[in-house]
């Protein structure tokens, strides 16, 4: 889960850690009225789920209440990397005499917490990385140990940073990476952290990515949840419990196991067609599941032919192929279907969807035969 | 020979009183595992299906001698399922559970390596792992598979691993082990574990390995193959069109940052020697010519 700057730095807020005042407007109004009761000079923020918001113009310092108007007025509504800016965060303008960058996340390979900290902050870590590498001062952290402040000060040491920031940027990252672990999060970064002229070190941006598998023990993570951009279709597959990605082609594909569907996408686009969707419907495929995919699949307009792509395991054949034609029976289907079905009992479903057979759903014996067929069926 | 469960593996299961415990307890043990006891804090001295429910893994482990254990208790309890096993005494713990948070993944591999460095854990949101003909731990469907020899398989996705070993089973390709490291950031047991395993099995001749996009594994497996392996692989990855930012089912299935992506695992792997599929069907016809050609 992807939070909103103003989100993440609440977030962060309940850890301690110096933010700004400000407040979320979803209107000119709404921000006129935020800047008034929060002083100007503000900065206007887009908060969306993507990067690059300054360079499309929608980071914007207002110096009086008629800027603020001026910026919000062309902030909201504007799409930035195809996101439509539908709120601003008004803040508290800041001076900043230092830019850094700091962040933790999960090194996957060393299978330990990774901090990185660097005195070249604003612009994109990525960046830093691939032209100066040296300028990160990384630290890796055994989740059973912990962050000690003394090796948190060490690696603080060793970045480089402007002196006066360094027990301030000590005090943050302890209180950065209690968020991170105790919070569940994939991602925290901030990035800029700067060092005020008056020596202090603030929080000016947020970027956090909250563990979606971490909801048992936090119950408040259902408000982040609602904030996720989904399109439509996405939001009918979630609702009734699918693992749904939505796409831009012509095939619907429906297959049992993430693996599986990744694959049979895969081969759509490799035999010269383009998959509208992943979905996954895990390893069941009764027909209540079926018929919930198949109702998502068809109300995508895009769809032109539906690739139904199942390999029985525990589930058997026949059963896979009966719920298959009751939920053919519970949805109307506008576009035609082909089925691979294979596994334990293939023989037997594919029995029981011979008779069935028709110009609206057909069957072919491997995956590549059917998604060729799904292909020259959407063209 | 079979790589980590063998005929003789005698298996806990930590959730058996459950509905997904005891179907696919049922079922591994049907297919001729050695299913010992299952565990429940409150169940205790009952059975199910006439095997016998213990308090806790000490207990089982005592009373049974049983040296593997099976987790199918929801995610919010799984950290302490694997460190109650571990600390039970059985030396390899198979945890099918999906939706594990990652925080917890790291805190238990790192817990296990330090205070446990014998036991190994599989998963979790693994498929499990069968030796065809031995031992069955997890949710594969048994008769899928062939056994004997002699490719191992090693997967990080659970259906791709029934297609793999239901194509080898079709052209008559038997399996000494076949593994699902499943499709977390921080599977217990990885690729290059999996691999070692079959270089030093003598009945295993040739590796199948079908990895999917996020992380680095894939690559990591490439330079292991390259430089420790004798024994021929072939591959396959998933999620040649994944788009960005996306998890395709599996939490650790992302390509993010530009990293992860499919293309350059199978460019590593294909550096590394590795014959490559370009989907499942692929890369079990390049084993049948490994195998022809052993």
């Amino acid at each position: 889960m992807d939070l909103f700057e103003y989100q993440g730095k609440q977030f962060f807020a309940t850890y301690d850690m110096p933010i700004s005042p400000g407040e979320v407007a979803f209107s000119v109004d709404e921000a006129v009225a935020a800047a008034e009761r929060l002083g100007t000079p503000v900065m206007v923020k887009a908060q969306v789920h993507t990067g690059g918001r300054g360079k499309a113009g929608g980071v914007k310092f207002a110096a009086d209440i008629d800027a603020v108007s001026e910026h919000a007025g062309n902030i909201l509504g504007l799409d930035i990397n195809g996101h439509i800016v539908g709120r601003v965060w008004i803040e508290k303008a800041s001076d900043i005499a230092e830019e850094y960058y700091a962040s933790f996340t999960l090194d996957r390979s060393a299978k330990k917490h990774l901090g990185m900290l660097s005195a070249e902050g604003g612009v994109e870590i990525e960046t830093v990385a691939e032209e100066n590498p040296d300028a990160i001062s990384k630290i890796w952290i055994d989740p059973v140990e912990g962050l000690t402040e003394s090796a948190c000060r060490e690696w603080v040491e060793g970045a480089n940073l402007n002196p006066k920031a360094n027990d301030g940027t000590v005090a943050i990252l302890l209180n950065l990476y209690r968020a991170y672990t105790d919070g569940d999060a994939d991602l925290v970064e901030i990035n800029p952290l700067i060092l005020t002229p008056d020596d202090k070190v603030h929080v000016l941006d947020a970027k956090v990515t909250l563990d979606g598998n971490s909801v048992f023990r936090h119950e408040d993570y259902a408000q982040y949840d609602e904030t996720q951009p989904r399109d439509e279709r996405e939001e009918a597959a979630n609702a009734k419990g699918l693992q749904y990605v939505g796409l831009d082609g012509s095939v619907g594909v429906i297959a049992n196991g993430a693996g599986l569907a990744m694959s049979t996408v895969d081969v759509v686009n490799q035999v010269g067609g383009a998959p509208a969707n992943f979905l996954d419907i895990g390893g069941g495929a009764n027909a209540d599941v079926m018929a919930g995919a198949l109702e998502v699949i068809n109300n995508d307009p895009k769809v032109k032919a539906i690739f139904i792509n199942i390999f029985g395991g525990i589930t058997r054949g026949e059963e896979v192929a009966e719920g298959i034609l009751e939920a053919m029976n519970r949805v109307d289907i506008d576009s035609p279907i082909v089925i691979r079905l294979d596994g334990t009992n293939a023989e037997e479903g594919r029995s029981i969807l011979e008779p069935k057979l028709s110009d609206a759903l057909m069957m072919e014996p491997t995956m590549l035969e059917a998604a060729r067929r799904a292909v020259e069926l959407a063209s | 020979m079979a790589i980590f469960v063998d005929e003789n593996t005698k298996v806990i299961y930590q959730g058996l009183t459950g509905s997904q415990g005891s179907y696919y307890g049922g079922l591994n043990r049907a297919y001729g595992t050695q299913v010992v006891a299952g565990t429940h804090p409150k169940k205790a001295g009952t059975e199910v299906d006439g095997v016998p429910i213990y308090a806790n893994v000490a207990e089982a482990v005592e009373a049974t001698g049983a040296t593997a254990s099976c987790i199918f208790i929801p995610a919010p309890g799984v950290r302490g399922a694997v460190i109650e096993a571990a600390e039970g005494g059985v030396e390899f713990i198979v945890a099918i559970t999906e939706g594990v948070p990652a925080h917890d993944e790291a805190w238990f591999f790192n817990k296990l390596k330090v205070d446990f460095p014998n036991v190994r854990l599989l998963g979790p949101n693994c498929p499990g792992i069968i030796s065809p003909g031995k031992c069955n731990i997890g949710i594969t469907a048994g008769h899928i598979a062939k056994k004997g020899g002699p490719v191992g398989i090693v997967s990080r996705s659970g259906t791709l691993t029934y297609q793999a070993l239901y194509e080898l089973k079709q052209k008559d390709i038997g399996c000494t082990t076949c593994v699902g490291i499943g499709g977390d950031p921080v599977p217990g047991t990885s690729f290059i574990d999996c691999l070692a395993a079959f270089e030093a099995d003598p009945e295993t001749k040739a590796v199948m390995m079908i990895g999917e996009i996020g992380g680095s594994a894939e690559e990591e497996a490439a330079a292991f193959i390259a430089d420790e392996m004798t024994k021929p692989v072939s591959s396959y990855v998933a999620g040649v069109t994944a788009p960005p930012g996306k998890k395709m089912g599996h939490a650790g299935a992302i390509v993010s940052g530009g990293k992860g992506t499919a293309d350059a695992k199978m460019e590593a792997l294909a550096a590394a020697g590795v014959r490559v599929g370009h989907n499942p069907t692929e890369a079990g016809e390049l084993m049948a010519e490994i195998v022809a050609g052993l």
